[in-house]
């Protein structure tokens, strides 16, 4: 079992490339701590800005170093970030296009028992609606090395989201092909596929295994750039597979599931469940509790999977 | 005609340019425009170090319009200078053009997009922390409106500008106590304002906002203090140098018809620079 945090290895990666790239910023809003940036802090302290709680002022001074050649990355938790701050990060980092790197620190249901003030289950739907922005989540540690220095290649403004807690492996190493914007498949398989995004990648690899033992072949997609999407890879997975589960650790709202449902029924209408959060106050708890009681399980995923293929057979 | 004497000559031409654009395409913030543009000509024409043949020169100073409707004043004085020609100011709100109502920075010599109230002075601090990371001497301008001072948001920044000790920034506040709906005291008390800038930490200058040697001494390098970024709170009177706009929040962004539009131009033709 993986022990280290995602967080842990954005600041890793980025204390190695400012090591080249002195122009790299980061900014945490009292946040050091739960962003992990604290050794970022101690080992460039002329490269870290401590704002204070203060997000709005947060992303607006991160905007007016990117209009003056650094390369800001604001560490700050997703709860507050995107939703205090929405206006700031539409207005001082999309609109004005600055080249701002938003860390959304504990994002989705990761605060767990903190309840939904903690919770960052709007933030896709609310920055995937602004143009401009790109979104991007890892789904393990590797990953999450590979899109920071994805971020860091990539000038523009972006949105990384990032869980508190280590997350298992889904990958043997960070030696693999990663490019944002392009979606990875993960295990290949034509009864239907699962297109899903962080944590839940590693949820749709067991689902599939279990799938299997019952003659379901199961695709499994991890969409890490939400924005843009692969496009190509969604309509592929609609022609080849016929049926699609989507997973987000977010509302089912306008989020990744409204956003794969967006190309598939405009291009290839095929059967499709979108699992997530419903409209209510997330239930506290951990991770994987929290996503069983929704019904995001490996066995829960295979009576999805059956329903899907029922109806895909009986021509919907 | 000396340096003042040009300056309010340079200012009652913008004038009557704002007027111009304001009348042609029946849309802008008039009011707010008139009351901030002898500061504007003051930075642009006394005070900024910009060059409109090198916009994003790195070693430029910042002017950012945290105030952003009001943008006719900004627009006449940029293409004034040569960021782009005045001709370009046809389109001033016209479909697809973009010269819009509000800052952008798709122009030459503008920084930012700005129009929400309550954004620039966090932006500002933003330039103005690179500055001091880069070495750069460079200084920061951010004009806000005194209805904007409501937006928490600008005392973030105010707080967060002293505690970084940003001497190379320097808010401008267009003090002209008015907003949309009446006087900034009755819609939401902003007094006593030198004790609020004071008490965050800055260095706070009053000055009269429509006279050329104050508004130039206020900006010079010789008011700064090391350490502590500066506040100029400029006393204006909304829609000056229109006596019918003047002090009346109906024209924050009225439309004139044909007989005011021509008053105006009879009154701004009238200032004694212009007649010499
Ligand atoms: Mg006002």
């Amino acid at each position: 079992m993986n022990t280290i945090h995602n967080r842990r290895v954005v600041c890793e990666t980025l204390i190695e490339l400012s090591e080249k790239d002195r122009d790299i910023v980061v900014l945490c809003s009292d946040s050091r701590g739960s962003a992990s940036m604290a050794p970022f802090a101690e080992k460039f302290p002329s490269q870290f800005i401590e704002t204070g709680i203060a997000e709005q002022n947060i992303v607006g001074i991160a905007a007016g170093l990117a209009a003056s050649g650094k390369k800001p990355y604001v560490a700050s938790p997703a709860c507050f970030l995107t939703t205090r701050a929405a206006e700031q990060i539409k207005i001082d980092v999309a609109y004005s296009n600055t080249n701002v790197k938003l860390l959304g620190i504990s994002a989705g249901i990761s605060y767990g028992a903190l309840g939904m003030t903690h919770h960052s289950l709007q933030d896709i739907a609310l920055l995937r609606a602004i143009p401009g922005i790109l979104i991007a989540v890892a789904a393990d540690r590797h990953e999450a090395k590979r899109l920071t220095e994805a971020f860091n290649e990539y000038t523009g403004p972006a949105y990384m989201r990032i869980g508190r807690n280590p997350v298992e492996d889904v990958y043997d190493s960070d030696d693999y092909d990663f490019q944002l914007g392009k979606a990875i498949t993960m295990r290949d398989g034509n009864s239907l596929s699962i297109i899903t995004f962080g944590e839940t990648v590693k949820t749709a690899l067991e689902a599939a295994e279990l799938m299997s033992t019952g003659g379901i072949d199961c695709r499994v997609i991890n969409m890490h750039t939400i924005k843009p999407l692969d496009n190509d890879c969604i309509l592929k997975a609609a022609n080849e597979t016929g049926a699609i589960i989507t997973i987000e650790e977010h509302s089912i709202f306008g989020g990744f599931g409204a956003a794969v449902a967006e190309t598939v029924v405009q291009n290839c209408p095929v059967p499709m469940k979108i699992m997530g959060i419903p409209d209510e106050p997330a239930v506290p708890g951990k991770s994987r509790e929290v996503f069983a009681y929704y019904g995001i399980s490996p066995e829960n995923l295979c009576i999805e999977a059956e329903k899907l293929i029922k109806m895909k057979k009986n021509g919907w | 005609m000396d340096k003042y004497g040009s300056l309010r000559k340079k200012a009652a031409q913008i004038r009557r340019d704002i007027i111009d654009m304001v009348y042609r395409s029946a849309a802008g913030h008039v009011g707010g425009s008139l009351s901030e543009t002898d500061i504007l000509v003051s930075l642009y024409y006394c005070v900024l170090n910009v060059d409109p043949k090198n916009p994003l020169s790195p070693d430029r100073d910042r002017f950012l319009l945290s105030k952003g409707h009001s943008i006719d004043a900004y627009y006449c004085v940029l293409a004034d200078k040569g960021f782009f020609p005045k001709d370009d100011l046809k389109s001033y709100s016209q479909f697809s053009s973009k010269y819009i109502g509000h800052p952008n920075n798709k122009i030459p010599g503008i920084e930012m997009n700005t129009g929400s109230l309550g954004h620039g002075l966090s932006v500002g601090v933003g330039m103005a922390l690179a500055g001091k990371m880069d070495n750069k001497t460079y200084r920061v301008f951010v004009l806000l409106g005194d209805g904007e001072l409501a937006e928490g948001s600008v005392w973030e920044a105010a707080m967060a500008a002293s505690n970084y000790e940003l001497d190379n920034l320097t808010a401008i506040i267009d003090r002209n106590g008015l907003q949309i709906t009446g006087k900034t005291e009755d819609v939401m008390r902003i007094e006593p304002l030198a004790m609020k800038w004071e008490s965050f930490g800055w260095n706070v200058i009053h000055t009269d906002g429509h006279d050329f040697p104050s508004l130039c001494d206020a900006f010079s390098k010789k008011n700064i203090i090391p350490g502590k970024p500066t506040v100029v709170i400029a006393e204006t009177v909304k829609g000056k140098g229109v006596s019918f706009m003047e002090n009346n929040p109906k024209w924050h962004h009225g439309v004139m018809n044909e007989a005011e539009y021509k008053r105006a131009c009879e009154e701004l033709d009238k200032v004694p620079e212009v007649c010499e």
